[in-house]
C-alpha cells in the first residue's frame, strides 16, 4: 500500500502470469504501448498451475491489495491441462477467502492469450480500478511486515 | 421484419434456428409437402429472417400434421415442427386471426380422415 | 556470501526515456549481496555482453541480474554470455523493465520506482538460484509405426530411407489398410491397387522395415527416445516363416461360408484365408471363430494339404518387447455404422450400400469381378441415388459434428465412373454443399456435372422405402426448384461419415497423448506443429488426426517421418533442467503428484532410508524422470507435504519475489 502526495490510495497489485500465454500477452501490450497503471507488478511462472495458493496468501500478508492470476485460455495450456488445475484450485481458494470475509474482488483469475495484449491492458486497468474502490487490504495484512 | 413476432416464435418453440445448415432433409421427409405453400425448411429460414407474416397468413400452417418426421430426422436437431407449432400459437394469439371457429368443426369432420392425423397432433405434448 | 552483479540497459531511449536508468542502477547497487551495478546503452550488443562477462570474471560474481527487455527476447543471449564467462547460465535473471515498464508508463518518477521494485524482485530471486545442468538421455535408434495403412507404410519407408530400423504393427493379417479396398482414386482415377501394392512390396523387401502383421500394441512404457513397447503377435495358427502363400489351403478348406471382411461382407471366404491376392505378408491366417478343427477338433484338411507343414493348430499369442526412440501413430479411420439411420433403409435392403461397399462392388477383384450389379438380384442398376453427409455434420446426438472431407470427392468419382462404364444409368447426387478444396478437385466435380451429366440436386434425401417390386422409393426435396422429388431407384449409395479407429482411444491412454471429443488425436499445435502430439516423441500420421484424403495423408506421413528422423538422428536429447524434483526425506508417497502429472513423469520407487535409531526402513517415494518432465509445476502445488519443488521456479524463489515486490 502506498500513499502519494495527494493522499490518493495507490493499491499494490501482484500479477502472476504464465510464461507461454499471459506473460507474452503482457509483453505484447508493452510492444503496442497500451498503458496500464504502475501498480501492477508481474511475476513470471511457467504455468498458472505453478501458483500455489500460498503465494497469493503470502502476497496479501505482505501488504498486496490485489492479486491477479493470468493463464492460457482453457484448452490452450502449453502443458495441456495446467490451467484446469488452476481453475479448480482457485475456485477453492476464493471460496475460502469468501469465508474469511476477504472481498472477492481482490482476487481474480483471467485467461489472457499471447495475442491479447489489449485484453491484458484492459484487464489490468479495470482490476486496478476495482481494487482502488475497495481500499487498502487490512484484513490479511501482517502489520509486522509493513514498511516503516 | 417483425422483431417482436420473431422473438415470440423463437421463445415459444425453444428452437435455435441458427443451427440449421439448410440441408432440406425436413422437407425431403415431409408427408404433407405437396399440400404446402411454404415447406418445413422454409419455415425455419423465414423465421430466422423474421419473415413471419406470410407464414401466419398461409394455409401451410395447418397442413403440418405434427408427425415429427422432420424433428426425428433433422441432422442438426433443429426441430422444424416445433417452429411450425410456435407460428400457429402466434396466429392464435392474434385476435381475429384464428384459422377457424369451434362452430365450424362439426361440418368439417370427415369420416375418411385418418385417425393418425388427429392423434399425431398430440405428439407435441410428449416431445 | 552472494556476489551479485546488476546491469541496467538503456535500450537506446526505449527504456532510458521513461526510466531514470542511472537512478535505478544506483538504487539497486545498495541491495544486499550486490557488488556491482552498472548501466549501459545496449546491454545485448557485443560490447554490452563483454561488460557482463568481464564483470563476472573481475568480481567473481555468483549471480547476474539484467534489467532490460523481456526474458522471452534476450534471456538466452545473456545466459550464453554468462556461460562463456564461466558462470552457470541458470544463475542469470532478467528484470523486464521495457515491455512491462518503460513502454507502458509515461511518468518518469513512478516508472523508475516500479523498475527498481522489479529489479529488487529479480535480485531476491537470484539469491536463491541454484546452478542447473541440463541432463541428457540417450535415443534408441529405432522407430515404431502403429498402423500399416498408406500412412504407416509411407512413414516407415521414409524413416527406413534415412537408415533407421522401423517396425510396423498392423492388427489385420496384411498391411495396406483402407486404400487396398478402394477401387480408383480421385481426381486422376488411377487404380488404388496399382499405386499402393508396389509400396507394400517395397516395405516388405526393405531390410530396415520389420512388419508385425496380425499384431497389436499392448503396453507402452518410457519416454521420448526411450520407449519400451510390448507387441502382441496374435496366433494366426500358421507359421509365418514356413508359409509360402501358395493358397492351396484356402482352396481346399471346407468351411466356405465366412463373411469376407475385405469385400465388406458382400461375399464369402474360407476359414483359412489370405485377405487378397497382393497381401503383404502373403501368409495364410486361420479364423478361429469358423475353423472346425479349432472349434471341435474335426477337419485338419489344411494341415494335410500344406506341403511345407506351416499349419500349427497349437499356436499361442506371443508377446515381444522392443525399445524405440520414436513412435508414429497411424491408426486410420473406419466408416461409421449406419444402424441408427433407419430412414435410409440400410438394414432393410441389400441394395442400399455404403460408398466403401460400392468400391468393392465396382472393383475387378470384388465380389462381382468388376461388373456393377445390384447385391439383391444381381441385375444391372439403371437408376442410382447417392446421398451425401450421412452422419457427418450432425448435431452430437445424431452423428458426427465434423465434415468427413473425402465424401464429396469420392461420390463425384463414383458417379463419373458409373456414367462412364454404364451410360444408360442415371445418377443422382443429393448434396447439402459440394466441398472441393484441393488441387484439381473442383475441375473434377465440374467434369462429373458437365461431361458426364450427373444430376446434382441440392437437398437431403428424407426417406428411402424398399418397394415390393425391388425398387427403392427415394423421397427428397429439391431446394432450388422448391419441389419434392420421388425417385424409384435401383440402388442407393450412402456416403457414411468416417470416424477414428476404435483402437485409437486405448492406444492414446497407453501413449499419454491427447484426443479430442471425436477421438481424433490432438496435434501439439493446430497450425505450427501439425504432425507432433503434445507428448514428446509421439508423432501423428494420416487420418488418426482428422479426416484426410490420400495425398494429404501421404504428405502428413512423410512430415511425421521427417520429425521422427530428426529425433532419431540425435545420439541424446538435452533435457530442460527446469524440472520438478522431490525431496525424498519429506515425501510421504501419497501419489497426489502422480495423478496431476500430464506427462506421466512421476513414478514411485521403494527406497531404503536410515532411521535415527540406526535401523533402516523402506519407504515409497516419488521420483521424477527429468527427461519426461516438462516443468509445468502442477505437482508442486498438489504435494501436501511440500516435498515437490520446481527447479528455476522454486517455492522459495517465487515467495522471495512476492516479498520483494510487497516490501
Amino acid at each position: 500500500m502506498q500513499m502519494n502526495e495527494n493522499k490518493e490510495f495507490e493499491p499494490l497489485i501482484v500479477a502472476f502470469c504464465c510464461n507461454w500465454c499471459s506473460y507474452a500477452g503482457a509483453d505484447l501490450s508493452g510492444t503496442n504501448r497500451l498503458n496500464y497503471p504502475t501498480n501492477v507488478k508481474i511475476i513470471r511462472v511457467p504455468c498458472s498451475c505453478r501458483v500455489n495458493p500460498m503465494f497469493i496468501l503470502r502476497a496479501f500478508q505482505r501488504g498486496a491489495d490485489g492479486v491477479i492470476l493470468c493463464g492460457c485460455h482453457p484448452g490452450d495450456c502449453h502443458y495441456t491441462s495446467g490451467n484446469y488445475f488452476t481453475r479448480r484450485r482457485m475456485t477453492l481458494l476464493f471460496s475460502m477467502l469468501d469465508f474469511l470475509g476477504i472481498e472477492r474482488d481482490r482476487t481474480r483469475v483471467e485467461w489472457v492469450s499471447a495475442a491479447e495484449g489489449a485484453k491484458f491492458a484492459a484487464t489490468m486497468n479495470e482490476f486496478t480500478e476495482a481494487v482502488k474502490k475497495l481500499g487498502p487490504n487490512r484484513r490479511l495484512e501482517d502489520l509486522r511486515c509493513r514498511k516503516q | 421484419m417483425n422483431k417482436n413476432l420473431k422473438e415470440q416464435v423463437l421463445r415459444a418453440s425453444g428452437v435455435n434456428v441458427l443451427k440449421c445448415m439448410r440441408c432440406g432433409k425436413c422437407s425431403g421427409t415431409c408427408p404433407s409437402y405437396d399440400e404446402m405453400e411454404y415447406h418445413p425448411h422454409q419455415f425455419v429460414y423465414m423465421v430466422e429472417k423474421g419473415d413471419i407474416e406470410p407464414l401466419l397468413n398461409s394455409k401451410s400452417l395447418y397442413k403440418c400434421l405434427t408427425c415429427f418426421a422432420c424433428v426425428e430426422r433433422c441432422p442438426r436437431n433443429v426441430e422444424p415442427a416445433k417452429v411450425v407449432e410456435a407460428v400457429r400459437l402466434a396466429a392464435v394469439r392474434q385476435q381475429g386471426n384464428n384459422h377457424m371457429s369451434p362452430a365450424q368443426l362439426p361440418e368439417m369432420l370427415d369420416d375418411d380422415l385418418p385417425q393418425q392425423a388427429i392423434v399425431t397432433a398430440f405428439r407435441k405434448y410428449v416431445k | 556470501m552472494q556476489r551479485i552483479g546488476v546491469f541496467v540497459c538503456h535500450c537506446g531511449t526505449n527504456i532510458a526515456a521513461t526510466v531514470d536508468v542511472k537512478a535505478v542502477a544506483e538504487a539497486l547497487g545498495h541491495e544486499p549481496g550486490v557488488v556491482i551495478s552498472q548501466d549501459y546503452q545496449y546491454m545485448c550488443s557485443e560490447s554490452g555482453q563483454n561488460l557482463v562477462k568481464n564483470a563476472i570474471k573481475e568480481h567473481n560474481l555468483t549471480g547476474v541480474v539484467i534489467c532490460s527487455c523481456s526474458p522471452r527476447m534476450h534471456e538466452n543471449t545473456f545466459r550464453k554470455a554468462a556461460a562463456a564467462a564461466g558462470l552457470n547460465p541458470y544463475l542469470v535473471e532478467i528484470a523486464n523493465i521495457r515491455e512491462q515498464c518503460s513502454w507502458i508508463h509515461k511518468d518518469i518518477a513512478t516508472a523508475s520506482e516500479k523498475a527498481i521494485i522489479l529489479g529488487r524482485a529479480a535480485i531476491a530471486k537470484v539469491h536463491l538460484n541454484a546452478p542447473l545442468i541440463a541432463g541428457e538421455s540417450p535415443v534408441a535408434k529405432r522407430a515404431l509405426v502403429i498402423g500399416g495403412g498408406i500412412a504407416g507404410i509411407q512413414t516407415a519407408l521414409d524413416i527406413a530411407e534415412a537408415g533407421f530400423d522401423v517396425d510396423i504393427v498392423e492388427k489385420q493379417p496384411t498391411i495396406g489398410g483402407k486404400m487396398a479396398q478402394i477401387d480408383k482414386t480421385f481426381p486422376t482415377l488411377d487404380c488404388a491397387a496399382c499405386i499402393l501394392t508396389p509400396k507394400m512390396v517395397e516395405a516388405s523387401q526393405n531390410e530396415k522395415i520389420h512388419i508385425h502383421s496380425f499384431s497389436e500394441v499392448t503396453d507402452v512404457k518410457g519416454f521420448v527416445g526411450n520407449f519400451t513397447v510390448t507387441i502382441k503377435k496374435k496366433a494366426r495358427f500358421v507359421d509365418e516363416t514356413k508359409c509360402t502363400g501358395c493358397g492351396l489351403c484356402t482352396e481346399k478348406c471346407p468351411m466356405k461360408k465366412v463373411p469376407n471382411e475385405f469385400n465388406m461382407g458382400l461375399d464369402n471366404r474360407t476359414a483359412v484365408y489370405i485377405p487378397f491376392a497382393q497381401a503383404v505378408p502373403k501368409v495364410a491366417t486361420i479364423d478361429p471363430n469358423y475353423c472346425m478343427m479349432l472349434k471341435n477338433g474335426k477337419c485338419g484338411v489344411c494341415s494335410k494339404v500344406c506341403s511345407v507343414g506351416a499349419i500349427d493348430y497349437k499356436q499361442q499369442d506371443r508377446f515381444i518387447e522392443e525399445k524405440y526412440g520414436a513412435i508414429v501413430v497411424a491408426t486410420g479411420f473406419n466408416p461409421i455404422k449406419l444402424d441408427k439411420y433407419d430412414e435410409f433403409a440400410y438394414n432393410q435392403s441389400p441394395d442400399v450400400v455404403t460408398s466403401l461397399e460400392l468400391e468393392r462392388l465396382m472393383n475387378a477383384a470384388g465380389p462381382n469381378g468388376g461388373t456393377l450389379l445390384r447385391p439383391s438380384d444381381k441385375t444391372h442398376p439403371h437408376k442410382i441415388v447417392f446421398v451425401q453427409c450421412v452422419g457427418s455434420r450432425c448435431d452430437d446426438s445424431k452423428g458426427k459434428p465434423y465434415c468427413s472431407k473425402i465424401c464429396c470427392m469420392y461420390t463425384a468419382k463414383h458417379a463419373m465412373l458409373i456414367r462412364e462404364k454404364y451410360p444408360d444409368t442415371e445418377v443422382y447426387v443429393f448434396y447439402i454443399d459440394v466441398r472441393t478444396p484441393g488441387k484439381n478437385f473442383d475441375e473434377f466435380y465440374r467434369r462429373a456435372v458437365e461431361q458426364y451429366n450427373v444430376h446434382y440436386i441440392k437437398g437431403m434425401v428424407g426417406k428411402v422405402t424398399p418397394k415390393s417390386d425391388g425398387k427403392l422409393a427415394v423421397q427428397a426435396s429439391d431446394l432450388l426448384s422448391n419441389e419434392q422429388l420421388h425417385i424409384d431407384a435401383d440402388m442407393v449409395v450412402l456416403a457414411a461419415a468416417i470416424e477414428p479407429d476404435k483402437t485409437a482411444r486405448p492406444l492414446a491412454t497407453m501413449l499419454t497423448t491427447q484426443m479430442d471429443t471425436n477421438d481424433f488425436f490432438t496435434e501439439a499445435h493446430p497450425k505450427l506443429r501439425p504432425v507432433e502430439s503434445a507428448t514428446a516423441g509421439i508423432f501423428l500420421s494420416g487420418a488418426c488426426q482428422g479426416p484426410k484424403d490420400i495425398p494429404e495423408t501421404v504428405a502428413q506421413a512423410s512430415a511425421a517421418a521427417a520429425k521422427a528422423i530428426g529425433l532419431l538422428c540425435k545420439n541424446s536429447i538435452t533435457c530442460n533442467p527446469c524440472v520438478a524434483h522431490s525431496n525424498e526425506l519429506m515425501c510421504n508417497g501419497c501419489s497426489s503428484c502422480e495423478k496431476v502429472c500430464p506427462y506421466g513423469a512421476i513414478t514411485y520407487i521403494d527406497k531404503e532410508f536410515r532411521m535415527p535409531d540406526r535401523t533402516t526402513a523402506i519407504r515409497r517415494v516419488a521420483s521424477v524422470n527429468p527427461a519426461v518432465c516438462q516443468g509445468c509445476g502442477a505437482c508442486t502445488v498438489a504435494c501436501p507435504s511440500g516435498a515437490m519443488d520446481l527447479n528455476g521456479f522454486s517455492n522459495s524463489q517465487i515467495m522471495a519475489e512476492v516479498d520483494a515486490i510487497c516490501k
